[in-house]
């Protein structure tokens, strides 16, 4: 079926629904607590008021049996679409196998409940959604019964539920899809009661991607894939430096190729570029390259990578705006510099660099609009396309296609792209349009995981534990400013939280610990990547623990258990069960070494152990142990995949060409020639996971795991060579 | 532009393209098959894997004109070969996929490589499998795959 009437049918359906409730009674949630506070922060966020959700909008048994799931947000990979309808099925008693899952589109109802934004980030959906969705299953479960009863005229407790049929007394039984229209005019029961442990058939089993098979015969339609009536591909055009703008340009020979329908210079958030619309992506190409732009780069700042390390490690050398003082500020003067360590870090710029290029469709018809966006921020995003179109994000049908990756990258917080998409649409009314990055377009557009330094000094007591941390963290902000919904939660101060997580909410005990950040302001977009603060600093934390832990002569993860803050439980527990998990670590050959190290994000902990070898000047990843807490595994399948991919995905910075650098504005890497994350043979060899047996509440997975890896091989390197790796990428070992 | 006949997983198609259109190009824009993806566009990431002539080839840098009728077979058409469908079976037990942008060119890689050498070591593995990139980095379950379809394939 051609993926526009495939989508237009599956919306038809998702309409169709069994209950006639408005999603607008699940309207009007307040925006309580941003995601991404420190654990203590979290632990501390009360419970969202409760909340009845509609079934209607989430579930609808088709008469053939199908079980239709609305998943709240974008499915990127990591799993959230099956996970979240595992739930749902779970407490309805639901035949799994009938399952189908769908991406919902913008509503209000499909916000999350805690953030009150529809969104993807911060590892939430398992965490945020948990609750929400058993509810779901339990409701619709009730609903059925209720109907069932009344038609056996039976009390519904006489009825049980299993794989989508429901029995009565004396021998009764009835399908699901056979009850679905009685059940909808059924009340939607207030409480609900949820499964004990002990009668959950799907959560904590590990269970297969619901996406799998389509992803695997090429039939999976991704945004990129999208091909509607009418729809014009565009490319755009887009200054050298960031924020330049067009000052004039000819099109003649660009119009000349065949199969282009238009040329126009368009705004951009910061700046101006051109756009070409043409029928095909390779004429709009050809066209593209056949322009002649005459861009004014004057005014704006060239950002040079060299200069501004160089100006980051000036500034590291002067504490900046305090997000932490505790104990002695002047306890450091009191320890002799013998036992002082003194430290500089530095962070490249690292770009997403999604294997889907950026990329979504815009319809503008006037009075309306339709958008095909594999979205983060879809609140955010349809409000922009609105406010570019001048309509009212009601007027903005939106709707969430698969992204083939997105890392944060498909969340940028100006929401540039849509608005690029936005009013493109607007010059071509009537017809859907495509906005494509190419990979170079990509690669070079920022949004970039901030370039960081740091510098710290540690001060060691007698027993070899740090008595005195002092710690300097230079990068940008790109919340500090942007009047985002988060900045007041996030921002205090003057610093922001996204800079410093890792550090300031490190789970040593340290008694003097000083923390402080600036945050220069640098004319290349910065934006959240997968683990966002935590990736250059569990970096910096754990690369030192280790270094602490080597001139104590202690066992790394003893050294860690014994430097844990009391109530630093995920730690205690990741790290107790690595300790048993990685026995290997003491009779590994002899030009290996163990590199051990530690993360956290909201609430989930990985610890890892990493057996570690040099071939041809690089490190040799030849086994990682990882242990994890994340609560109750509602999908351990999924969470050792996380675990798994998260590694690689962490190793980037690691690789030698796992930086993106500019010169006079210029982004130097354009393609997966020079920035190259890991291919198959950088990785570990052998990843096994381990998960701590709990029953708290579950956190998230998609980012706890990116951190850990190289901070391990770097501490391993360090066994093997003598040498400390501040400076990533690795260039020389 | 010009005609150009192709082989396309056994069928016969017409497709009127510049020439120096890519294959990926062509088969997903002219002739609507998507599975086939845009990863990188210089031969680097492997997305767009298909097979020309039984060969893994980077349909992003073959240009049209130079095709010739050697046949096609795209990820749509591998589960009808028996080493395919053994391929993504495999895939799917091992639950290998995340994002799955990038499966497709890996499926069609390793059933090359199956073909080529039906006992692969970690060696060939990586050399065979080391220019696909993946960004979820699903690798080990890649190999893992490739493990127990060559298993399946004894």
């Amino acid at each position: 079926m051609p993926a526009a009437r495939k989508i237009e049918n599956d919306l038809h359906l998702n309409r169709r629904s069994f209950l006639q409730v408005s999603a607008a009674a699940a309207g009007g949630l307040v925006l309580s607590l941003y995601l991404d506070l420190p654990t203590t922060a979290q632990e501390a966020r009360p419970t969202p008021a409760a909340k009845v959700y509609p079934p209607d909008a989430f579930v609808h048994i088709r008469p053939d049996g199908k079980i239709v799931i609305q998943v709240n947000r974008l499915e990127a990979g990591q799993g959230a679409q099956t996970s979240l309808p595992m739930l749902l099925a779970d407490e309805m008693d639901a035949d799994w196998s009938q399952v189908v899952a769908e991406l919902a589109p913008a509503a209000d109802v499909y916000k999350d409940p805690v953030i009150g934004i529809q969104m993807l980030g911060g590892s939430t959906s398992i965490p945020n959604s948990f609750q929400q969705y058993r509810e779901l299953g339990a409701r619709t479960r009730a609903m059925l019964i209720a109907a069932a009863a009344d038609r056996w005229r039976v009390d519904p407790e006489q009825c049980r539920t299993e794989q989508s049929v429901i029995y009565g007394p004396g021998n009764k039984s009835v399908r699901y899809a056979q009850l679905a229209d009685d059940a909808a005019h059924k009340p939607i029961p207030e409480s609900v009661r949820l499964k004990n442990p002990s009668e959950l058939k799907l959560i904590g089993k590990p269970v297969r991607r619901l996406d799998s098979r389509a992803k695997c015969d090429g039939s999976q339609i991704f945004s990129l894939d999208l091909d509607l009536p009418g729809m014009k591909i565009a490319l755009i055009a887009r200054p050298p430096v960031f924020g330049g703008r067009v000052r004039s340009f000819e099109d003649k020979e660009a119009r000349s190729v065949p199969g282009v329908h238009n040329v126009f210079e368009i705004p951009l958030v910061k700046g101006s570029a051109v756009a070409v619309i043409a029928d095909k992506f390779w004429t709009a190409k050809q066209a593209r390259d056949r322009l002649k732009i005459d861009w004014d780069l004057s005014g704006i700042e060239h950002a040079d990578s060299t200069e501004l390390f160089s100006r980051y490690r000036e500034m590291a050398r002067t504490p900046g705006a305090v997000a932490v003082n505790l104990g002695d500020e002047r306890a450091m003067d009191r320890i002799s510099a013998s036992n002082q360590i003194v430290a500089d870090y530095e962070f490249p710029y690292l770009a997403h660099a999604p294997m889907e290029p950026l990329n979504l469709t815009v319809r503008f018809d006037g009075e309306r609009a339709e958008a095909w966006v594999p979205s983060q921020l879809v609140t955010q995003e349809q409000m922009a396309i609105a406010e570019v179109l001048g309509l009212k994000p009601a007027q903005v049908t939106f709707n969430i296609v698969y992204a083939g990756g997105a890392f944060g990258r498909r969340g940028p917080l100006d929401s540039h792209l849509v608005r690029e998409a936005a009013a493109i649409a607007k010059r071509v009314p009537g017809l859907p349009v495509k906005l494509v990055l190419t990979r170079e377009d990509d690669m070079a557009s920022g949004y970039y995981r901030p370039m960081i330094v740091h510098r710290v000094a540690i001060g060691i007591g007698e027993d070899g534990m740090p008595e005195a941390w002092r710690h300097v963290v230079v990068g940008q902000s790109f919340l500090k400013g942007s009047g985002n919904a988060f900045e007041p939660f996030l921002v205090k101060n003057g610093v922001d939280n996204l800079v410093i997580e890792g550090i300031n909410d490190s789970p040593y005990t340290v008694p003097n610990f000083h923390v402080s950040a600036h945050h220069p302001n640098v004319n290349v977009p910065t934006l959240a990547h997968r683990s966002v603060g935590y990736g250059h600093n569990s970096f910096v934390r754990e690369t030192l623990i280790d270094e602490l832990a080597a001139r104590a002569k202690i066992d790394p993860i003893a050294y860690r258990l014994k430097l844990l803050k009391p109530d630093a439980k995920k730690f205690r527990s990741s790290l107790t069960l690595l300790e048993q998990k990685s026995n290997w670590r003491t009779h590994l050959p002899s030009n290996h070494a163990a590199g051990i190290a530690c993360s956290e994000y909201h609430g989930t902990c990985v610890a890892c152990a990493v057996d570690v070898s040099i071939e041809n000047k690089r490190p040799r990843i030849h086994r990682v142990t990882a242990a994890v807490d994340c609560g109750l595994a509602v999908n351990p399948l999924t969470i050792e995949n996380q675990v798994q991919g998260g590694i690689g995905f962490g190793l980037t910075q690691l690789m030698a060409k796992g930086a993106i650098t500019l010169k006079d504005g210029r982004v130097e890497q354009r393609n997966f020639d020079r920035y190259t994350p890991p291919y198959i043979g950088d990785m570990p060899v052998e990843i096994d996971v381990h998960i701590v047996p709990s029953t708290e509440a579950p956190t998230g997975l998609g980012e706890a795991p990116v951190p850990i890896i190289s901070p391990g091989v770097a501490n391993a390197m360090a066994k093997l060579t003598g040498k400390r790796y501040r400076t990533l990428p690795i260039a020389t070992i | 532009m010009a005609t150009y006949q192709l082989t396309v997983n056994g069928q016969h198609k017409q497709v009127d393209v510049d020439p120096s259109t890519p294959l990926l190009w062509v088969l997903r824009e002219e002739l609507k098959m998507t599975g086939t993806k845009y990863g990188c566009g210089i031969s680097v990431c492997g997305a767009c894997t298909v097979h020309v002539d039984g060969v893994a080839t980077r349909s992003c840098v073959v240009p049209i004109s130079l095709l010739s009728d050697r046949p096609i077979v795209t990820i749509e058409g591998i589960g009808s070969d028996p080493v395919g469908r053994v391929v993504q079976d495999s895939w799917v037990d091992k639950d290998v996929v995340q994002c799955g942008y990038c499966q497709s060119g890996q499926i069609m890689n390793a059933v090359a490589l199956l073909k080529a050498n039906p006992k692969p070591t970690n060696v060939d593995i990586e050399e065979s499998m080391g220019g696909n990139l993946c960004r979820c980095a699903t690798y080990v379950r890649i190999r893992e795959a490739i493990k127990r379809a060559s298993q399946q394939l004894k």
